[in-house]
């Protein structure tokens, strides 16, 4: 009796202390993002956002003091309702709430205004690590699989119609913890492929390579593919005579048109697609000719990828908001704004960068408090750490967030219930992606996508939806040792 | 532990954090540590460096009159970046340009070629030196235009529209200045000529900076740091002038309508009383943004207005010369006081007498009757005493000996130690020179007999030959001509090689022009003057009138030499206007109203603008 009630009040306590320093930090850097050279307001002003975010922070520890006296059983019980709530809540969001900022996502109720999606994470998380921890579960099959994509397309959907487009990317995090349960290491590459081919596609799209002779863009794409290819063939199933045949026949073939194009308008688009189709067929080929396995794959591979490279452009151009293209172009150095759409990423390097090594010190960031940078106290918040304390300063909070990374991961791992490794999984892959791309943006390496940075940004929705999510896992964690489950 | 291989997975997903993190790392030490440009750019968006303009140091005369002072004066500056929304026409109307003007400006401040430096961040010029009445309307729309603000200066005001070229002007700087300067950044304005340029360092104190804080929206919020970091400025020091205004004033007035000079000098201390110049212009005209309008008619004026004839000008001193050749003589050996020598009047070989005296003449009729022959023949008594030796050596040396005896008047060469702007050497011709015109043996004295009364290649500055004037006066130094009072420059004291001794006889001599001689009509009765007058040969038409002079004879305070161009007699212009000049030091007024009037109301050259 009294160990259990001992343990049940017992969380892993290297966690709760960097859930309190990041939270800690995160508030005095509230105050000094909003500080005012002329009204020297004071930390505990309830007027200001440092006062606020102290009642936030305040009841954040109760929450999270709450959740932990839960048992922690009701979560599994619970979490399909939990879930249904959410989506419920996040329909009815998008027809009640007021538009704020293009966006309708907050609901507000008298002085309090709540952004539901924030809750949609944690419900997702438990409704994902309820479903994966049924018996029997198998991820590769299509009968888990389309509820599986079900549970996390379905909020997405919802956020994306509230229009909060960079809080719904943070769906895609899941996939990190889909990885670790199982989903084959393959889908995370081609993510990736897709990720660069795209990146390179747009980035070069703007530079051709003589006049009505395609773009750069679309050669570099090709050329990536062949290189996978050749590589693949040449290391991993070591036919290195069919990679030889490959790269010979197309370098001829590159050549010839290069020579051709001295009397006629060879279009590099097309021999670049001419070469890159014709490697596809040719794997096929293999395939199914010559028995060799192991290729169809990789046909498949290159023969998706060619139809994503050459409607990589359209996509960005039709599903993409003009100002999201813009803040892709930015990011891509495509276009040089530095008083319209560069102007936020530009002004947070200048905030960060002039801090130095030990940075201006407490209060005495002068981009920040005057306005500079843009939603200091939110979204760009690690701006603020980054003038004041410098390279210092801003090294000490990423590591924290990777020490409390990693400490998640551990926590994950040390569960005996898959339900509750899960859900860790899910806390640690939202984490890092916040983190990924918020300190990301700030840095200039990432599209502006408006995500607050975990436990320190401003507002009370992210911090209670943080909290709850990390309680909850604490509480689960806290869990493991106690008897009779 | 349901699945042990995937577990391994663990690991791969700690491996993207970490690389993210890392990269984030690296990236911050890229931004942080590595480049410097952000820096530079924060301060830039924040501070606002406020440049709080000292006031310029004052000018006085010796008397402490006040001579140049200061008025407010309003800079349009504007920061590019910050300019929205502005409606040109609007803008133009407030300041009264046209809208071309403004185009123009705004493209010659973007153009990095013309305006090196430029930043978009960073205040620049739009319009300077505006008083307060331009800048009126500007100032009551400036909200609506945004980017703009005014920043004070201040512009030269005068009290009297004289000596234009001793204070000399104010102009913008130019990138060499900034190059050779830090002080001076783009936009600021240095003395360009005269006293202002000389003691630009002393006059233009020290600018200070005001650091302000200014948000996004390019409101001030404050100062940075309660003001720890500003600098306050440090006015200008005062400057005293050894002018003395009224003497420079009636200086001017008499030279009206005239091309020439005048120089005063207090002999004892080497102060340079007064210095006119004619034609001159009034100093106000080169203020501000008249500044440059003014200043290019200036230069196309064919009377060369801008010219300070009395120290650029260069004149051969005639018989002016007279006095300072007699004592290098007397030095010499080439005469005593009592050497006589005999006239031939205008029947005078080599050169001819302008005066009718008796013969033979003595030392002291010669310079109180100016008789050439009697110079002529000292000038060669002095080089050929010991005859001519070898290839002319020892005459040459001799020739040498004359040559040093007048650089020690301050002939010949520049005043390095004044502070007198732009002075010119003048000219005592080497034995070089005659070498290379003649060839080593191919000069004699009588080749060069011209020298000995003063014409020819002999070149001198109205301030050399007060300077020299200054010398007699003081029976054998000179203090170095200055302008500064503060700066007594005593210790600048020049001796000339002549000995004491022989100055007395000179001195009687020019008293005797006076009494006697060319000078006789304008001596002041209760005063005991001396002087000399010349009447010079030149290639460019009429004789120039020049006059030399000191007083009082016992203990002269005032030591003058005058120009006036193509005028005529040494003693019809000059001599009055060095008189009346004398006068006025003197007893601080002139009582020959008649004579004063007579002169200054005369036009001899219908080219210099009445003013």
């Amino acid at each position: 009796m009294s160990k259990r009630d001992s343990i049940q009040y017992a969380p892993d306590w290297t966690t709760v202390f960097y859930f309190f320093l990041l939270v800690t930090m995160g508030w005095i850097s509230i105050y000094g993002a909003s500080y005012d050279f002329e009204f020297e307001g004071s930390i505990f002003d309830f007027e200001q956002r440092a006062g606020k975010q102290f009642i936030w922070i305040l009841t954040a520890f109760a929450l999270g003091g709450a959740i932990l006296l839960l048992d922690h059983r009701i979560f599994n019980y619970f979490a399909y309702i939990i879930y249904t709530t959410v989506i419920l809540l996040l329909i009815v969001t998008i027809f009640i709430a007021p538009e704020i900022k293009g966006s309708r996502s907050w609901l507000v109720l008298g002085p309090v205004s709540f952004q539901p999606a924030e809750l949609a994470k944690m419900a997702t998380a438990l409704a994902l690590a309820k479903f994966m921890s049924r018996y029997n579960f198998k991820i590769k099959t299509w009968r888990d699989l389309i509820p599986l994509a079900f549970f996390i397309m379905l909020p997405f959907v919802l956020i994306i119609l509230q229009k909060e487009t960079g809080s719904a990317l943070v769906f895609a995090a899941f996939l990190l913890m889909l990885y670790r349960e199982g989903m084959k290491g393959i889908v995370l590459l081609l993510v990736t492929l897709a990720v660069v081919l795209f990146v390179v596609v747009i980035r070069f799209s703007i530079s051709p390579i003589t006049e009505g002779g395609g773009t750069w863009g679309m050669v570099l794409a090709m050329g990536i593919l062949l290189l996978i290819q050749v590589v693949y063939a040449f290391f991993y199933t070591r036919h290195r005579k069919e990679a030889l045949i490959l790269l010979s026949g197309t370098t001829l073939f590159a050549f010839t048109s290069v020579v051709m194009n001295k009397w006629f308008v060879i279009n590099y688009d097309y021999v670049a697609l001419a070469i890159a189709g014709a490697s596809g067929i040719y794997w096929l080929f293999i395939e199914l000719f010559k028995r060799y396995r192991k290729y169809l794959l990789l046909a498949l591979v290159t023969i998706v990828s060619i139809g994503f490279s050459y409607t990589a452009d359209q996509l960005f151009n039709r599903i993409l908001e003009p100002h999201q293209q813009v803040r892709i172009k930015v990011l891509l150095n495509m276009e040089d704004d530095p008083a319209g759409a560069g102007y936020n990423v530009n002004q947070s390097k200048i905030a960060i960068g002039s801090g130095g090594f030990f940075g201006k010190g407490f209060l005495n960031g002068t981009q920040t408090k005057l306005k500079y940078v843009p939603e200091q106290d939110t979204d760009f918040i690690f701006c603020t750490v980054g003038e004041e304390h410098g390279f210092l300063g801003s090294v000490f909070v990423l590591i924290i967030y990777w020490l409390l990374l990693m400490r998640i991961l551990k926590i994950a791992e040390r569960q005996r219930e898959s339900f509750h490794r899960i859900y860790a999984y899910c806390v640690a892959s939202i984490l890092f992606f916040h983190l990924m791309i918020n300190v990301g943006m700030v840095l200039g390496l990432m599209p502006v996508i408006g995500i607050p940075l975990p436990f320190f940004s401003y507002g009370g929705s992210s911090l209670w939806g943080f909290t709850i999510m990390l309680f909850i896992l604490l509480r689960m964690d806290a869990s493991r040792l106690e008897r009779g489950r | 532990m349901i699945n042990d291989t995937l577990q391994n997975r663990r690991w791969v997903i700690a491996g993207i954090f970490s690389a993210f993190v890392l990269l984030y790392i690296i990236q911050l030490f890229s931004l942080q540590i590595v480049e410097t440009k952000y820096k530079t750019g924060a301060e830039s968006n924040a501070l606002l460096k406020k440049t709080i303009f000292p006031p310029r140091g004052l000018i006085y005369d010796r008397n402490n009159t006040l001579l140049v002072y200061n008025k407010p004066a309003y800079d349009i500056m504007l920061i590019m970046r910050e300019i929205q929304d502005i409606d040109t026409l609007d803008f133009c109307r407030s300041l009264n340009i046209p809208t071309s003007f403004f185009i123009k400006r705004i493209a010659e401040i973007k153009d990095k070629r013309k305006n090196i430096g430029y930043s978009s961040y960073t205040p620049q010029l739009f319009m300077t030196q505006l008083n307060s009445e331009d800048i009126a309307t500007f100032q009551q729309n400036m909200y609506k235009y945004s980017g703009f603000f005014l920043q004070n200066r201040t512009l030269r005001e005068y009290t009297y529209p004289n000596a234009a070229h001793i204070f000399g002007s104010i102009g913008e700087v130019s990138w060499n200045d900034i190059e050779k300067d830090t002080y001076y950044k783009q936009g600021d304005y240095a003395g360009r000529d005269g006293v202002e340029h000389t003691y630009e360092k002393t006059l233009r104190g020290k600018k200070g900076v005001e650091i302000l804080l200014r948000d996004s929206r390019g409101r001030i919020k404050g100062k940075y740091r309660d003001g720890e970091m500003d600098e306050a400025p440090i006015a200008g020091s005062n400057l005293m002038l050894t002018i003395d205004i009224n003497l420079q004033k009636i200086g001017e007035e008499l030279l009206n309508g005239k091309i020439g000079s005048a120089v005063a000098i207090e002999p004892k201390t080497g102060e340079i009383l007064a210095m006119v110049t004619n034609p001159t212009y009034d100093p106000s005209i080169l203020v501000g943004r008249s500044r440059s309008a003014n200043y290019a008619s200036l230069v196309r004026d064919p009377a060369k207005p801008l010219m300070n004839r009395a120290t650029q000008a260069i004149y051969s001193p005639g018989s002016t010369f007279k006095p300072f050749q007699a004592l290098v003589c007397l030095e010499l050996g080439g005469i005593t006081e009592r050497t006589l020598f005999g006239c031939n009047g205008k029947n005078s070989s080599p050169i001819k007498c302008t005066h009718n005296h008796g013969s033979p003449v003595t030392l002291l009729n010669a310079i109180e009757q100016s008789c050439n022959p009697y110079f002529w023949q000292a000038f060669r008594s002095t080089l050929e005493k010991e005859g001519y030796g070898e290839k002319n050596a020892i005459f040459k040396k001799n020739y040498q000996d004359w040559v040093d005896a007048m650089y020690s008047f301050g002939f010949g060469h520049r005043f390095e130690d004044s502070d007198v702007y732009e002075q010119s050497r003048g000219n005592i011709p080497t034995q070089n020179y005659f070498n290379r015109y003649f060839g080593e043996t191919g000069w004699r004295a009588i080749t060069i007999r011209s020298l000995s009364i003063g014409q020819g290649e002999v070149l001198v500055t109205p301030l050399q030959l007060a300077n020299a004037m200054a010398t007699v006066a003081n029976n054998g130094y000179y203090i170095t001509p200055h302008l500064n009072k503060s700066d007594t420059m005593l210790l600048r004291k020049h001796e000339t090689v002549v000995d004491k001794t022989h100055f007395p006889i000179v001195n009687e001599g020019m008293w005797r022009v006076f009494e006697y001689g060319t000078g006789r009509y304008f001596k002041i009765d209760s005063l005991s003057m001396c002087g000399k007058t010349g009447t010079v040969q030149n290639p460019h038409g009429k004789d120039h009138s020049l006059f030399v002079g000191f007083a009082p004879r016992e203990n002269p305070v005032i030591a003058i030499a005058v120009v006036v161009e193509n005028a005529g007699f040494g003693a019809t212009w000059a001599a009055p206007i060095a008189s009346l000049m004398m006068e006025q030091y003197i007893y601080r007024k002139i009582e020959r109203k008649e004579l004063f009037d007579r002169i200054s109301t005369t036009v001899l050259n219908p080219n210099v603008k009445k003013r």
